[in-house]
């Protein structure tokens, strides 16, 4: 970076070319007061504060100036400091200070800038006082916005339509009147906002202001627990509670950022609700009990299940420690594969697939790779709720002039921003795929010495794409051909592209071909092994890519290496010591099912809630019932585990310490932030305890840092990773030496497979397993709410959440609900073929005509009953985001029509 | 009322720089500007709904709630405001049982202020319309009204 020498009063300073004159100041100490500027944003210069005098300009204003070699700059004298004070005083004027109970956390601007220049008392009581007090907006959850004690600075308008993409405020009125205001002036729950309290972290007063708030006594750096992103945070306690969160700047996945759960989701933590002692069902109640006596009756129990009528789910929201101590207690001690865990039921065909094409299972590239991409295809993945802070990353890209294509059934939040929407059939993503893969085929827009050089089977592969034509693509799809071209061209020509994709992609019985899909286009113009491209499967909870790496799946043991390869098996025999199962064992689906045939007696289950986020979920509750032994360990007495016959209660991410790894594969400490809640421990020394109980060796670990020294011993994508090492800041697997400084892109120089070459599938369409007939005429697919999580196990604890999405709301376009008579906000019944559940109906265009779609976080509508377990063949993951439905109006039901500030 | 905005869009093209003829189409059409109207406006131009209300909110020339056939301008410049301007405001106001800004429920009446009609010598005064009523007095007033 070029460097340049200024001289502010009379020191000289050198600082990066640039910059603005006000940051080469703060930078180097020297302090210039300032209100509407703010480092995240762009400066507008509104309030005049930080005027300076440049030689041979004049006064001017610091925040906008560039600085340049030589400049000689004055920071104070009588003529700066008469504007700076007629600029506060107006402020002053209109401004309802309550220094004493602000809650802008000792670093109210205003207060500060007033010291600076040093208005007095008597000149302040010479103001008058302001003359209007307009009322609070008290309406959101989670912050106040007081309108009295607002400077006009615009960093929340700028803010909220520069970071957070949203736009829910702006500037309204003028002159006196002139005020912040949403649409329409109403109450800020009433907008389009989403709660993310970016702007309240950064407003410089006491206007906006979060409603509970302590100061903390101490704060400690972890990890957010909720999606994939793995955002970095600071947790503040007081005493044994958490009581306030704030973003971590230096964390790259974030840089300080975070959604509403993140920022504001913490009181489940210190909920009263949480299992704070082992429970023990006698004669169909819980009783509390002692550790000694819960883990006394598991093991003594479990002694009878040795071998394939045992299984384990695993937990993608526990550490990577724990999910290695579990496979590993399965293993070893159980001596079953029948190991697996809620990947199966989300991102399987990205696992399988993505080995298949580049002999790697994950995001090819990092998220903070996104916003410099110049196009970016997003599909299947609605990425502004369900990876906020990725979306995050979409919206700066298209601020940059990226080219967006978002392909979705639903009209999703961020066609707001797209240059073209191909808003699909559900389910017909490979036609889609393929087709523009043709058109960038008979345009010859394709890559051919990457694919000469870095790729195989290419001609089988253009061999089946002949036989598949443009009109068949829009027959299948509902997509107009032009449309097609259109976003082909866009993709193949606009480098370098990325590919994000989530669930859309992968929940279908041809989940596994729609990920080859996606590599297949990645391959055919060279968009991969290089910044800001890639495909990248964007994995829903904290820790599920751990979760996988760590080998919680039926047929691979840590790193991925097969259960069935006698090398491997070796190796983790002599490592443990002991004799392992070479066959792979049952996935998450085969597993109920072999509950059900009696196949599987006794089920160790792990911070799952099967019952509500499995599809047909009836299915999955008939067969635990017929469990002769279940254990579950988890925070809340969910839906499941009121069938347990012990319950272990386990730890928080705030209670022990351990390892996520994100959805780019970045492994991160989250740190032990407070005491375990009552006699709550954490899972991996809960599990120990079972395992050494049972007769396991190698399960003396005082500190999870030992475990994850084990880890690395075995898998040699993790072996270059410590708990030393990640005390400076997380690392991307493969980091295979200690030196190693992780790897941000996958597949540069050569890709994972055998051969080294990146492999086209060719590939066919399948439909969906179950299409729409008479009786059932509509298509119901799945989606999140930005303000719930997965079953809500933890969000419904959080009273703000519920108070911006309480209840289930099935999505239907206005065409469909008029024909059937229903309303926006009336109850409704949803059937299909295998249950019925009842939900308030939402008539949006956001759904298709033809297509409706539901949540799954609300136990009272549990969409998965509805759901079709049909499974993909490979990946074995069931089509939850596609079957068949009806749906009939409730009469005489309480109407939430009023509702309107759920979303 | 989506047939009416029809129309209108169909001489724009999307772009963000046409809000405020369009704005200016939808007042003249509707006679202010109804809040699902500035929305539908918003998708049309891809701009921020809060955006439209912020330029909206900007124009004197624009109205949120529906205008009166007749408009009632009670003039509050310096001479009228000498000549009891504020008693003229507060005798129209509870002869049409309407305040400052509203409109009567049949839609007959707006009450507005405005800052000097230029008829100062003949103060107070104030437009219905086009029309000036001058040298007021609440008899004169109740008269006007009672039409
Ligand atoms: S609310 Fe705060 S950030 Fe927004 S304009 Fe007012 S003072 Fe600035
Ligand atoms: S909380 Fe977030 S979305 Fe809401 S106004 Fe502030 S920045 Fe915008
Ligand atoms: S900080 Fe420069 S004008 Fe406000
Ligand atoms: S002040 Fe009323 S007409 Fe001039």
């Amino acid at each position: 970076m070029d460097k340049v020498t200024l001289t502010i009063n009379g020191l000289k300073i050198t600082v990066d070319k640039g910059m603005t004159v006000l940051e080469a100041a703060l930078r180097n100490g020297i302090y210039i007061p300032h209100l509407c500027y703010h480092p995240d944003l762009k400066p507008v210069g509104v309030c005049r504060l930080c005027m300076v005098e440049i030689e041979g300009q004049g006064l001017t204003i610091s925040c906008q100036a560039p600085v340049e070699q030589g400049l000689m700059v004055k920071t104070e004298n009588p003529e700066i400091d008469k504007v700076r004070r007629v600029a506060v005083e107006l402020l002053i004027v209109n401004y309802h200070a309550d220094c004493l109970t602000c809650a802008q956390n000792n670093q109210n601007e205003l207060q500060r800038i007033a010291a600076h220049i040093g208005i007095t008392k008597e000149r302040l009581e010479r103001l008058r006082p302001p003359t209007k007090t307009v009322s609070v907006d008290t309406s959101n959850p989670f912050f106040d916005r007081d309108p009295n004690q607002c400077v006009l600075c615009g960093i929340c308008v700028r803010t909220c339509e520069e970071i957070q993409g949203v736009s829910s405020i702006d500037f309204a009125f003028r002159g006196y009147n002139t005020t912040i205001s949403t649409f329409g002036n109403k109450p800020i729950a009433e907008s389009r906002c989403e709660s993310c309290g970016e702007c309240v972290v950064r407003c410089p007063v006491g206007a906006l202001t979060p409603k509970k708030f302590q100061q903390p006594s101490r704060e400690v750096k972890t990890i957010c627990p909720y999606c994939g992103c793995g955002c970095g945070i600071y947790l503040g306690v007081r005493g044994n509670n958490i009581v306030s969160v704030r973003g971590d700047v230096d964390n790259p996945v974030n840089k300080g950022n975070l959604c509403v759960k993140g920022r504001f989701g913490y009181d489940f933590i210190n909920h009263p609700e949480r299992l704070s002692a082992p429970l023990i069902k006698r004669n169909g109640e819980f009783v509390e009990a002692n550790w000694e006596e819960a883990l006394e009756l598991v093991t003594r129990k479990l002694s009878n299940y040795k071998g394939d009528g045992f299984a384990t789910i695993a937990s993608a929201k526990c550490t990577n420690e724990e999910n290695y101590l579990i496979q590993k207690f399965t293993r070893a001690v159980v001596g079953t594969n029948n190991i697996d865990h809620c990947a199966r039921l989300c991102h399987a065909p990205t696992v399988a697939g993505l080995a298949q094409s580049f002999g790697s299972g994950a995001m090819t590239n990092s998220i903070n790779e996104v916003s410099d991409a110049a196009c970016i295809l997003a599909i299947g993945t609605n990425t502004t709720v369900a990876h906020p802070i990725i979306g995050l990353q979409i919206k700066k890209a298209v601020q940059n002039g990226a080219k967006l294509i978002v392909a979705n059934p639903r009209k999703i939040d961020l066609c707001r921003f797209t240059n073209i929407f191909l808003q699909h059939r559900p389910g017909t993503d490979v036609a889609l795929l393929m087709g523009m893969m043709r058109v960038i085929v008979d345009e010859g827009l394709l890559d051919e010495t990457f694919i000469e050089k870095r790729c195989e089977n290419f001609e089988d592969f253009k061999d089946l794409l002949s036989s598949f034509n443009l009109d068949f693509a829009e027959q299948i799809t509902g997509v107009s051909r032009e449309k097609i071209i259109k976003a082909a061209r866009l993709y193949a020509t606009c480098k370098p592209a990325t590919i994000l994709y989530a669930m859309g992609i992968t929940q279908h019985t041809h989940g596994t071909d729609n990920v080859l899909a996606t590599s297949n286009l990645a391959l055919l113009t060279g968009n991969i092994g290089k910044p800001s491209t890639g495909v990248n499967p964007l994995r829903g909870q904290n820790n599920v890519q751990g979760a996988c790496d760590m080998g919680a799946l039926p047929n691979v043991y840590p790193g991925y290496q097969k259960v069935n390869d006698p090398m491997i098996k070796s190796k983790f025999e002599n490592a443990w010591g002991c004799r392992l199962n070479d066959s792979p064992g049952l996935t998450h689906i085969e597993i109920f099912d072999a509950i059900h045939q009696g196949k599987i007696k006794a089920l160790y289950l792990v911070g799952e809630n099967p019952i509500l986020s499995e599809a047909n979920a009836k299915h999955v509750e008939e067969a635990i019932n017929r469990l002769e032994f279940l254990v579950v360990q988890d925070i809340f007495l969910s839906e499941t585990a009121r069938l347990a016959d012990v319950i272990l209660p386990a730890v928080t991410f705030a209670e022990k310490d351990g390892t996520f790894t994100n959805t780019e594969r970045r492994v991160q400490l989250i740190r032990k932030t407070i005491e375990p809640i009552g006699e709550a421990k954490p899972d991996w020394w809960i599990t120990c305890q079972i395992a050494k109980r049972l007769g396991g060796k190698g399960f003396d670990f005082l500190h999870p840092k030992d475990i994850m020294e084990e880890i690395a011993s075995l898998t040699p994508s993790y072996k270059g990773i410590s708990y030393e090492r990640l005390e400076n800041g997380g690392l991307q697997w493969p980091c295979v030496t200690g030196e190693h400084p992780g790897t941000p892109i996958l597949h540069t120089q050569a890709f994972a497979t055998k051969s080294g070459k990146g492999k086209f599938i060719p590939l066919g369409y399948k439909p969906s397993a179950e299409v729409p007939d008479d009786k059932y005429p509509l298509i119901l697919t799945t989606e999140r709410s930005l303000y719930q999580f997965h079953t809500a196990t933890m969000t419904r604890r959080v009273e703000g959440l519920n108070i911006l999405r309480s209840h289930e709301m099935v999505e239907i376009n206005s065409k469909d609900a008029a024909a059937l008579g229903i309303g926006d906000g009336e109850r409704v019944r949803v059937i299909s073929r295998r249950g019925v559940v009842e939900a308030f109906a939402k008539v949006t265009d956001v759904s298709p005509l033809g297509v409706v779609s539901m949540s799954f976080h609300f136990s009272e509508s549990p969409t998965n009953v509805l759901t079709n377990s049909a499974l993909d063949p490979v990946a074995k993951i069931p089509e939850t985001k596609v079957c068949a439905v009806r749906i009939e109006k409730l009469e005489g039901e309480e109407d939430r029509s009023a509702d309107y500030t759920q979303r | 009322m989506e047939e009416r905005l029809k129309a209108i869009l169909l001489s724009y093209e999307g772009k963000t720089d046409e809000l405020i003829p369009i704005l200016q189409q939808v007042q003249t059409e509707f006679g202010y500007l109804p809040e699902e109207v500035m929305l539908e406006v918003a998708k049309f131009i891809r701009v921020p709904e809060s955006r439209v209300y912020a330029v909206a909110s900007f124009y004197a020339q624009f109205q949120f709630t529906p205008m009166g056939r007749k408009r009632v301008m009670v003039c509050r410049g310096i001479a009228c405001h000498i000549r009891g301007a504020s008693r003229i405001l507060d005798e129209v106001g509870r002869i049409l049982g309407i305040k400052e800004g509203e409109t009567t429920p049949d839609l007959e009446y707006t009450l507005e202020t405005v800052a000097c009609i230029g008829c100062c010598a003949l103060s107070p005064c104030m437009m219905i319309n086009k029309k000036v009523y001058a040298k007021l007095a609440q008899a004169k007033i109740r008269k006007t009204f009672s039409k």
